[in-house]
């Protein structure tokens, strides 16, 4: 029988990522697919004619520019186009425009508030020297702060040297920005309450915690940290919708001599001495390799796909531990036609841009005091994007497709399981939520796919519908992340490894993960690593 | 409920929503700058449409060293600061002796965050015992409100309601005599006076950014066009033309004035932590003023003396040649980069090839030997490499007897 050099469980786009380097260094790879298609959470599906939606994941800008280089992903179809920023409406019948001209941005912030507007430099200039200090990180293995090794303790080094060289007053900032809550950051630069709630959204996106939970201030950077072409901050949309990456690198690892098997659902990890050898198919197929590296969520891998008895008892207790709290959902739409928003003027740029609809930290909070109580917001806070109106391939002309992400919704309503009505009903307070600010909305709504933590645990395998594989609060970053003593990729069990979101650097369509694991494997493998690209200077 | 509210058109934030259909704002004399201008060679100041020239460069270099030169500054940042305490607000804010600021005089000035770091440079305008115009290049608010705390004054952006104008040149005296503004051949440099002027009051100070004979003027926006053809009329015996940022940017040169995030970063913008410069770095060290009462940054600054840890040093160059060695790198003994030039031209009225730049001590303060700029000179396809000699020269490059003679002759 067959034995391949490398099984990666999940297409994903960080498996996907992993198989490709893999492939190119001239291993023999299989990647096993549960779903009929490829892209985790990276996925563009048509679920009715004439329309292609986003399904999870919507917007791209953290994806790694040296891996889109290194795997060639512009010949296999990739194309990221850069979005004007969008608006926030708020409950008083206007907006608050984000243009992306520097003058058009400070006179919008200057309508609410004069010091608000000028306080946005020295704003901007704190975070882009936090995210200066986070970005090199990303494409680097964290390094293990209880090992002797040379390498751990030169990474080590150059994450101290690093830390000295931001200065004692940078220092000081970096810590309180890694604790710190997001309300509280905002506070120390802008007074009003729509624009904090606007910044405020990138702190609480895909995390199970409110605006005013300590360690919402890093969730923001690492929001803040994709670019788009060099142009740090900028967000853009995957022409032909978040799809266009995985499928792109699908393309890229077949062409490379790969093979995908979709439609193959991993059952458990064959573990032999402490060793993987291989995976058994849901069905009894066995398939055998000499490395194993799953891209399933580190709760999913260990839990379900691996006998426990196969672990050790600290790294157990401490992947059950795991904070992995589904907190967002999403609302898929199609529509016959560009709905309007009175409080834009027709051909605002905003549109083009992502819309929220929540004006007030406050309200941002109150939304989460709702997930605490285990209920969806009442009134939810939205992030809604329109990517028709910049991408011609998801539709005909005219119509549009409308991705609405959600927050909060918990993974169970009020501690049981979700039903085909609660979800209903959950996608209805979104829709009422958008047709408030959107006369004659519904009817323009030709299809809709709503998806509450259950779908995306079902079909993504995310645990507990957890956007990131796990929250990226601090305790779980860097050399924390997943669990401490395995954020280099490996795991207790010999020749299995991980890929996914759980591990360092963490959540978002970034490969960084997938492209760190898979440089690991090639060091255990005495192979060599020619072919990945350094992470780019950042200067 | 959302669009329906009642009072929605009493909100005058909603009335501003439109902004960004004009993403560059055209300045009160935009339209009088229009019909001059041949080129269409607009840039951004600070958001505003400003022109880089409106004919020809040269020629309106040459308008502001003999006759009038006549240049729109209103997207200059302007602040109000305004209250009893105004003046002790602004001995607090800024490292230059206030209380020495008579009413209807002006200085250059600059101003440091804690860590003794410049934040901006720019001109005080002393209005009145207890109020002062600050005129700047950066946006600086937030700082201003927060240095605020304590004390009993108010700070307010004019920037958009105040319109500015610069006549520059030897006959801008005469040119404003001939245009009715009586006794403005007393005023010294850095004085200003108030005049009538359609019902309102114009501001003029003498001061400007050319090095040569000049003045400033500031009225409310709605009285800009009128004060422009006040100008212009009065200028067509004598001549006088509109100018742009190019010529407008050899004059300051000469003159060896500096302009922020140009010459040096400002703190507030500056991402990169080595970049930001004390006053002494950036050859403002004589505007500190150690004796006065406490200002912002003071410790740090003095500390810095002290230990004789400052970094840098901005100094003047004559270059060897004729080809300007703007962005070069200078050397020392050939071979080890000390700095880095931040503007340089051929200057008409020294006839030198003149450049500001930054070096890292001991280059350029105690050792001034032995330096070179490496020029690289871009001609037809091709850089022309040039390593040529730099001589540390004070500034100004340019003084001429007109700026300060008091009266000014009339050509
Ligand atoms: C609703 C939503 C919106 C988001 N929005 C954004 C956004 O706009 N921008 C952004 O950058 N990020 C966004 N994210 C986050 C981002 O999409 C994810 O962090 C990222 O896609 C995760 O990629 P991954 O490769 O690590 O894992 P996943 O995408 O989770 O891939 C895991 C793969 O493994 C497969 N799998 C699991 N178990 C098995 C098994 N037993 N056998 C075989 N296969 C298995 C799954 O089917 C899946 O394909 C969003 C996520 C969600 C859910």
């Amino acid at each position: 029988m067959k034995r391949w050099d490398a099984i990666v469980i999940g297409a994903g786009h960080n498996g996907l990522v992993t198989a490709c380097y893999l492939q190119r260094a001239g291993l023999d790879v299989l990647v096993l697919e549960k779903n009929d298609w490829v892209g985790g959470a990276a996925v563009s599906r048509s679920l009715t004619p004439g329309f292609t939606y986003s399904n999870c994941s919507y917007v791209c800008s953290l994806f790694r520019p040296e891996i889109m280089r290194d795997l060639e992903l512009p010949r296999h179809g990739l194309q990221v186009i850069a979005y004007e920023g969008g608006a926030v409406l708020t409950q008083d019948g206007d907006f608050l425009g984000n243009y992306r001209d520097h003058e058009a941005h400070r006179r919008e912030f200057a309508r609410f508030s004069a010091r608000d507007a000028e306080a946005y430099d020295r704003y901007s200039r704190d975070v882009t020297r936090q995210c200066r200090f986070i970005q090199p990180l990303l494409m680097r293995t964290a390094p293990d702060p209880t090992s002797l090794k040379p390498r751990d303790l030169g990474e080590l080094l150059y994450l101290g040297r690093k830390f000295a060289g931001l200065g004692a007053s940078e220092m000081a900032q970096t810590v309180r920005f890694w604790t710190m809550s997001i309300s509280d950051f905002l506070d120390e630069y802008f007074e009003t309450d729509v624009i904090k709630a606007y910044f405020a959204l990138s702190g609480i996106i895909g995390t199970a915690l409110g605006p005013m939970s300590p360690g919402t201030a890093y969730i923001l950077l690492h929001h803040y940290m994709g670019e788009v072409d060099g142009s740090v901050g900028a967000w853009g949309y995957a022409r032909g919708g978040m799809g266009a990456v995985t499928r792109a690198l699908a393309a890229s690892f077949q062409a490379s001599g790969g093979t995908i098997r979709t439609g193959a659902a991993v059952d458990q990890v064959l573990v032999r001495n402490g060793k993987a050898e291989g995976v058994v198919l849901e069905g009894g197929e066995e398939v055998w390799a000499n490395t194993v590296v799953s891209n399933a969520d580190v709760k999913r891998t260990f839990l379900s796909l691996v006998d426990e008895r196969d672990l050790p008892e600290t790294f157990l207790r401490r992947v059950r531990n795991f904070k992995i709290r589904g907190s967002s959902g999403k609302v898929n739409i199609a529509l016959d036609s560009l709905p309007e928003f009175p409080a834009l003027p027709k051909d605002s740029p905003c549109l083009r841009g992502d819309l929220h609809f929540t004006d007030s930290v406050e309200r941002m909070e109150r939304g989460y005091d709702d997930w605490k109580a285990g209920r969806w917001s009442a009134d939810p806070f939205l992030d809604v994007v329109i990517p028709t109106t910049l991408d011609p391939t998801m539709t005909s002309p005219g119509k549009h497709f409308m991705s609405c992400f959600v927050q909060y919704c918990p993974p169970k309503v009020e501690g049981r399981d979700w039903t085909d009505v609660d979800r209903d009903a959950f996608g209805e307070t979104v829709i009422s939520q958008i047709a408030e600010y959107s006369p004659g909305f519904r009817d323009r709504i030709v299809h809709m796919e709503v998806r509450t933590p259950r779908e995306l645990e079902a079909e993504v395998g995310l645990t507990e519908g957890n956007i990131f594989q796990g929250e990226l609060t601090f305790d779980q970053l860097l050399f924390n992340r997943p669990v401490p003593g395995y954020a280099q990729y490996r795991s207790p069990i010999g020749g299995l490894y991980m890929c996914g979101s759980s591990t360092h650097p963490g959540g978002g369509v970034m490969g960084a993960p997938g492209r760190n694991a898979a440089a690991e494997m090639l060091r255990d493998l005495k192979r060599g690593t020619r072919h990945m690209s350094a992470a780019h200077d950042v200067i | 409920m959302i669009a329906s509210v009642p009072g929605r058109e009493l909100n005058p934030r909603l009335a501003l929503q439109d902004h960004w259909r004009a993403m560059r704002r055209e300045t009160p004399f935009h339209s009088r700058l229009a019909a001059l201008d041949f080129r269409n060679d607009w840039y951004s100041w600070a958001g505003c449409k400003a022109p880089l020239s409106l004919w020809d460069e040269e020629l309106e270099y040459f308008a502001i060293r003999s006759q009038a030169a006549l240049i729109d500054i209103s997207p200059m940042v302007k602040y109000r600061i305004e209250g009893p305490d105004a003046e002790t607000y602004c001995e607090r804010v800024f490292v230059r002796n206030v209380a020495k600021l008579r009413p209807g005089r002006v200085h250059y000035t600059a101003w440091c965050d804690d860590e003794g770091h410049v934040l901006d440079d720019g001109t005080l305008f002393r209005l009145a015992e207890t109020r002062f115009r600050l005129c700047c290049q950066e946006r600086h608010l937030p700082w201003l409100l927060d240095s605020a705390i304590g004390f009993d004054v108010t700070v307010a952006d004019e920037t958009e309601a105040v319109a500015g104008l610069a006549l520059q040149g030897p006959t801008s005296c005469a040119l404003l005599k001939d245009a009715g503004f009586a006794g403005i051949e007393r005023l010294k440099p850095f004085d200003l006076a108030f005049f009538p002027h359609e019902g309102g009051t114009v501001t003029i100070s003498r001061t400007g950014f050319t090095g040569d004979l000049g003045y400033e003027l500031f009225v409310e926006a709605a009285d800009a066009l009128s004060l422009w053809d006040r100008l212009w009329e009065a200028g067509q015996l004598r001549g006088i033309r509109a100018i742009g940022y190019t010529a407008l940017n050899r004059a300051r040169i000469e003159a060896g004035f500096i302009v922020a995030n140009a010459d040096f970063v400002t703190a507030e913008h500056a991402i990169r932590a080595d970049r930001v410069r004390m006053p002494d770095e950036i050859g403002l060290g004589w505007l500190v003023d150690p004796g006065k009462p406490h200002f912002n940054g003071r410790r740090a600054i003095l500390e810095a003396r002290r230990r004789r840890s400052l970094g840098h040093v901005l100094v003047g160059l004559e270059i060897e040649g004729n080809v300007p060695a703007e962005h070069a790198l200078v050397y020392h003994a050939k071979k080890k980069e000390v700095g880095l030039v931040s503007a340089a031209i051929w200057s008409p009225m020294a006839k030198r090839n003149i450049a500001i730049a930054s070096l890292q001590r001991p280059y350029g303060d105690t050792r001034k030997d032995d330096l070179w700029v490496e020029i690289y000179a871009l001609r037809e396809g091709q850089y022309m490499k040039l390593m040529k000699r730099a001589t540390v020269v004070p500034r100004p490059f340019v003084k001429l007897d007109r700026r300060t003679a008091t009266p000014p002759a009339d050509a």
